[in-house]
Order: structure tokens, then C-alpha cells, then sequence
């Protein structure tokens, strides 16, 4: 326990110290800062919003909804990049410049190193997922009085999705070199939302096929679908047209959702980090 | 007790390359081994074996009785790789302090600045190691080595980067280990280094063991050299055992005699018949 601790406080110490936390700080000031402007004119412009007559849409709930949805997307890619940035080198880039030796020589154990690299990622990414969701959330309520159907569980899930990446990203970072595993990493991560846009799509045209093929996408790639049901959640008890508009997307749907998705997202996690923890065991470095 | 380093039928190979090819090496208690050969022998690979890097393809490792690469016999062993690098955020003391924990050493405060005492980083404890030169980066390897006073030492080219006085350093640091009692298996190819400090040589060639035994075993006896009133004169093939009879010859025959000198061969005449000029 006291290696992985000063592992993770390695971390920590390496984000602090490399000046990562202070441009992450700033540029997420900035994001919320854009956040808050956008949320400020769309809803004093809300009442210049008129649907036709004979059509009757929550301009508010619909707007909020777009807004915290937009939220959550940056909030995802945010957290993506972040979680890929601390992990993508931690086993192969490590020992291509001579960083992971040292290390591994010690009697800490190979499990051990990774289990703390994963911890402390994990530590940093959620931290910063929560605050920004919440700081998301809490922008578009006090700006434009709405809040989404369900506060906790989205930013729960978008935590979730992270945590997946991270998984992947550590296994990435054995079997790949830094580079490798960043490409990898990001397009997974492309291939993903692509797929729960399709998804979104199929959905609305009723399209069987393409809500198969994004359904195995989700499961596949659960991150997706985490983030899918948390879009889904903002707006779970908005109906009629309103609702059905919002779950056009891009910004809502999910056709994978509930418990399941997300026991398979730990289930996922955990199969990942074996496979990592295998993989590095076996590796010579 | 079982040696500090117990090598049998190790073999590894990397895809198509046979990186080693059977070696059997051990490293007594208390004995400073050096490991010669060009590059590509396997040197750094059996190093890595041991250390718990690299995991062999056939045969094994021990460390004091604890198979290469286990927990316990991590424990027992301070390691410096050929290619390492610490943190350039770090200073000399937090590489150390880092170690301390990861090693469960309890040295605390008075460990790190005796460690960095003797490699002469005194001055440095608080400098960051992006600030450091290349020499002493490495002084800094070698004291994380020490941490946490291991039985055996692995150091894999610990002197590639220092200058002269740094080198001394390593040799009289070297030197202590032994005194008192750390096993050490020193890679290097600074061959009058090893012919210095080390009690036993291996050399490796092509992932084998090709020579090895004591600096004095391996030499061969060139002849002996006299210096007498008459010039200098060589009888080749005789050894330090004929010396005294050929100076008793040179007296008998009116010579008078100002110097004798036994020649054997150096370490990189033992070194370059081995390899037989192999360079990679």
C-alpha cells in the first residue's frame, strides 16, 4: 500500500511540477468562461425563440438540454485528453527513455506500479470531470434556471467513461510505443462517438441496422455508452416533441443504457486492466 | 549460503537473435565480477535476467537463493542500467527519498546525504537532475543503487559517462563495497578499470561464456625482461619462476644487473584473444 501511494504521489507531484495541472486550470477557466457567454445569450435570447403555432416545444428545456449536453461533450474530450496524456507512455514510453527501470527494478512489483499509474489517473481524471460537469451544470442552472432531470448519475457515467479510456490507454501503453498508443487511443475514442452519432440517427429513422451496429459498438466500447445514458439522463422525463427532437442528437439518445451498460463498464475496466497487467508482466523492458 | 548471483544454462533470445546461448556465471559473497565483451554479446541481457528485466527463455537466475526477478530477490539487490534516466523535475534528494520508500529502506535523511557524500553529490542534494551533467546523473544512478544497503550490486557501464576523477570515485567506492561484504557484477568496458577493482573476469562472446577466472589466471606469461650493464634482453616463453635462475645466469656470466620484469599479458591482451577483434 505505501508503494502505491508514493507511486500515485509520484504522479501527482510529476503533473504539478511539469506545469500540466496550471495549463489544464487555465484552459478549463477559459472552457467554462465560453460555457457561461454561450449560456447567457442563448437564454436572453430564448424568448425571440418562436416554433410554429401548432407545435409546442420546451424552448427551455430544449436549450438547457443542448447546453448541458454540450457541456458534457467538452467535458468527455477534456477528460479524454487528459487521462491519454498522463498514461499513454507509462509502460513503453517509460522504458524507451529509461524512466521505468529503475523502477521495476525495485521490489514493488510490475502489478503493483500499474495498479498506482491506474489509481492515480483515475484520481486526477474524475476529480477533474466531476468539477467541470457540475461547474457545467450549475452554469446553465443559474444562467438560465434549468436543471437536467437527473444532476448526479450523467456526471457519474462521464467519470465512468474516462475511467474506461484510462484502462485502455494503460494497456496501449505496454504493447505500443507512446505514439502508437496516442493514435490508438484518440481514434477508439473518434471511432466511439462516430458510433453513438449513428446510433442517434438509426434511432430516429428507426434503421435496424445501423442501431445494431452502433449497439456493438457501445458495448465494445463502453465509454460511449456511459456518456450515451448520460445524455439520455439530463432530459429522462422530457416527452413529446421536445423530447424527441433532443434525442436526435447530437446532444441525447442512447439506445444502450441502464445497469447494464454499466456493470459491463466495470466488468470492461477490469478485463482491460488484467489484460494490461498480463501483458506487463510478460514484457521485457 | 548460496551465492549472491547463481547463473545456469541461461539462454534468451529476442525473435531471430540468440542474445545468450547457455551461460553459467556465479558471484560469490563479497566478489566484484566483471562482465567483458563487445557490444551485442549478451552482456546487458544477462544483467537484465538478473535484475528481473528481462525474463529468460530457458535456464536461470538466483539471487542469494531467490529466483531472479521475485519480490525477495529484488529486495536484495541495487540495480543501475546502462540507459536510464530519472525525472528532470526531481532533485538529487527526492530520487532518492523516492528509492528510500520503494526500496521500504528506513536510512531516511542520514542515508541520502551519506549515499550522496560518496559519490561526491553533496553539493547537489537540492538541484534538480535537469540541471545536472551527464557524469553526475550517473554518480546519481549509482547512489540509488545503494540504496537501501544491497547484498549485490548490478551496474551495467556505471562509468560510461564520468571523467577520470569520476571514475576514481566509482573504483575507490567499489573498492569499499567489497570491504564490506556487497557482492557486485560490474559490465563495463573500461578494461584497466575491471583489471583494477575486479577479483574474477567473464568475458561473453556472442552469448557465451568464451573466458574466465581471476585477472591473474587469465594472463599468460610473456617472458622476462633484464636490464643488466650489457642492455636489455628478453627470454621469451620463461616465466616469474625462471626469474631468479636467469638473473643467477646473467650474474655468473659477469652482467651486472639493474632491473627484472616478468611479463604477462594485460587483461586487454586476454580480452582481444578472446573476442578475436570482434568490436559488435
Amino acid at each position: 500500500m505505501i508503494a502505491v501511494w508514493t507511486i500515485v504521489e509520484y504522479g501527482f507531484r510529476e503533473a504539478v511540477r511539469r506545469k500540466m495541472f496550471a495549463v489544464v486550470i487555465v484552459l478549463t477557466v477559459a472552457f467554462l468562461f465560453l460555457f457561461w457567454l454561450a449560456n447567457h445569450y442563448v437564454f436572453r435570447d430564448l424568448s425571440t425563440i418562436s416554433p410554429p403555432a401548432d407545435v409546442h416545444v420546451d424552448t427551455r428545456t430544449f436549450a438547457g438540454a443542448f447546453l448541458v449536453g454540450l457541456s458534457m461533450f467538452a467535458t468527455l474530450f477534456l477528460g479524454v485528453v487528459l487521462a491519454v496524456f498522463l498514461t499513454l507512455g507509462v509502460v513503453s514510453g517509460d522504458a524507451e527513455r529509461g524512466l521505468l527501470q529503475p523502477l521495476v527494478a525495485r521490489p514493488i512489483g510490475r502489478s503493483t506500479l500499474l495498479v498506482a499509474r491506474f489509481l492515480g489517473a483515475a484520481g486526477v481524471c474524475v476529480a477533474y470531470v466531476l468539477v467541470v460537469y457540475f461547474a457545467g451544470v450549475l452554469i446553465t442552472g443559474l444562467t438560465g434556471h434549468w436543471y437536467p432531470d437527473q444532476v448526479v448519475w450523467p456526471g457519474l457515467e462521464l467519470a465512468g467513461g474516462v475511467l474506461v479510456v484510462i484502462a485502455l490507454s494503460l494497456l496501449g501503453s505496454v504493447v505500443l510505443s507512446s505514439t502508437a498508443n496516442g493514435i490508438a487511443v484518440f481514434m477508439l475514442f473518434g471511432a466511439g462517438l462516430v458510433a453513438g452519432l449513428l446510433g442517434s440517427i438509426g434511432h430516429a429513422l428507426n434503421s435496424h441496422t445501423i442501431k445494431h451496429a452502433s449497439t456493438i459498438a457501445s458495448w465494445a466500447l463502453p465509454f460511449e455508452a456511459l456518456y450515451q445514458d448520460g445524455l439520455r439522463m439530463i432530459t429522462e422525463h422530457a416527452s413529446g416533441l421536445t423530447g424527441f427532437l433532443l434525442q436526435l442528437g447530437p446532444f441525447g439518445g442512447a439506445y444502450v443504457h441502464g445497469w447494464g451498460i454499466r456493470v459491463w463498464a466495470v466488468a470492461y475496466v477490469l478485463i482491460v486492466g488484467a489484460l494490461a497487467l498480463v501483458s506487463f508482466a510478460r514484457k521485457d523492458v | 549460503m548460496p551465492n549472491a548471483l547463481a547463473v545456469r544454462n541461461l539462454a534468451k533470445r529476442y525473435g531471430s537473435v540468440q542474445a545468450l546461448r547457455g551461460v553459467d556465471l556465479d558471484v560469490g559473497e563479497g566478489e566484484l565480477v566483471g562482465l567483458l565483451g563487445p557490444n551485442g554479446a549478451g552482456k546487458s541481457t544477462l544483467v537484465k535476467i538478473a535484475v528481473g528485466l528481462v525474463r529468460p527463455t530457458s535456464g536461470s537466475a538466483e539471487i542469494a537463493g531467490a529466483r531472479a526477478g521475485s519480490r525477495a530477490a529484488r529486495s536484495r539487490l541495487g540495480y543501475l542500467a546502462e540507459l536510464f534516466r530519472f525525472p528532470g523535475w526531481t532533485s538529487a534528494d527526492e530520487v532518492l527519498e523516492l528509492h528510500q520508500r520503494l526500496a521500504g529502506s528506513r536510512g531516511g535523511a542520514a542515508e541520502r546525504a551519506r549515499l550522496l557524500e560518496l559519490v561526491a553529490l553533496s553539493d547537489a542534494a537540492g538541484r534538480r537532475v535537469d540541471g545536472m551533467s551527464k557524469g553526475m546523473q550517473q554518480r546519481l544512478g549509482l547512489a540509488q543503487a545503494l540504496v537501501g544497503d544491497p547484498r549485490v550490486l548490478m551496474l551495467d557501464e556505471p562509468t560510461s559517462a564520468l571523467d577520470p576523477v569520476g571514475r576514481r570515485t566509482v573504483r575507490l567506492l567499489l573498492e569499499e563495497l567489497r570491504g564490506r561484504g556487497v557482492s557486485v557484477l560490474l559490465n563495463s568496458h573500461l578494461l584497466s578499470e575491471v583489471e583494477l577493482v575486479c577479483d574474477r573476469v567473464v568475458i561473453l562472446l556472442g552469448g557465451e561464456v568464451v573466458a574466465a577466472g581471476t585477472p591473474l589466471e587469465l594472463s599468460r606469461p610473456r617472458g622476462v625482461e633484464l636490464e643488466t650493464d650489457a642492455g636489455t634482453t628478453r627470454t621469451d616463453g620463461a616465466t616469474r619462476e625462471d626469474a631468479p635462475r636467469l638473473v643467477a645466469e646473467a650474474v655468473a656470466a659477469g652482467r651486472r644487473v639493474y632491473g627484472v620484469r616478468v611479463l604477462t599479458s594485460t587483461l586487454e591482451d586476454v580480452y582481444l584473444e578472446a573476442v578475436g577483434g570482434e568490436t559488435s
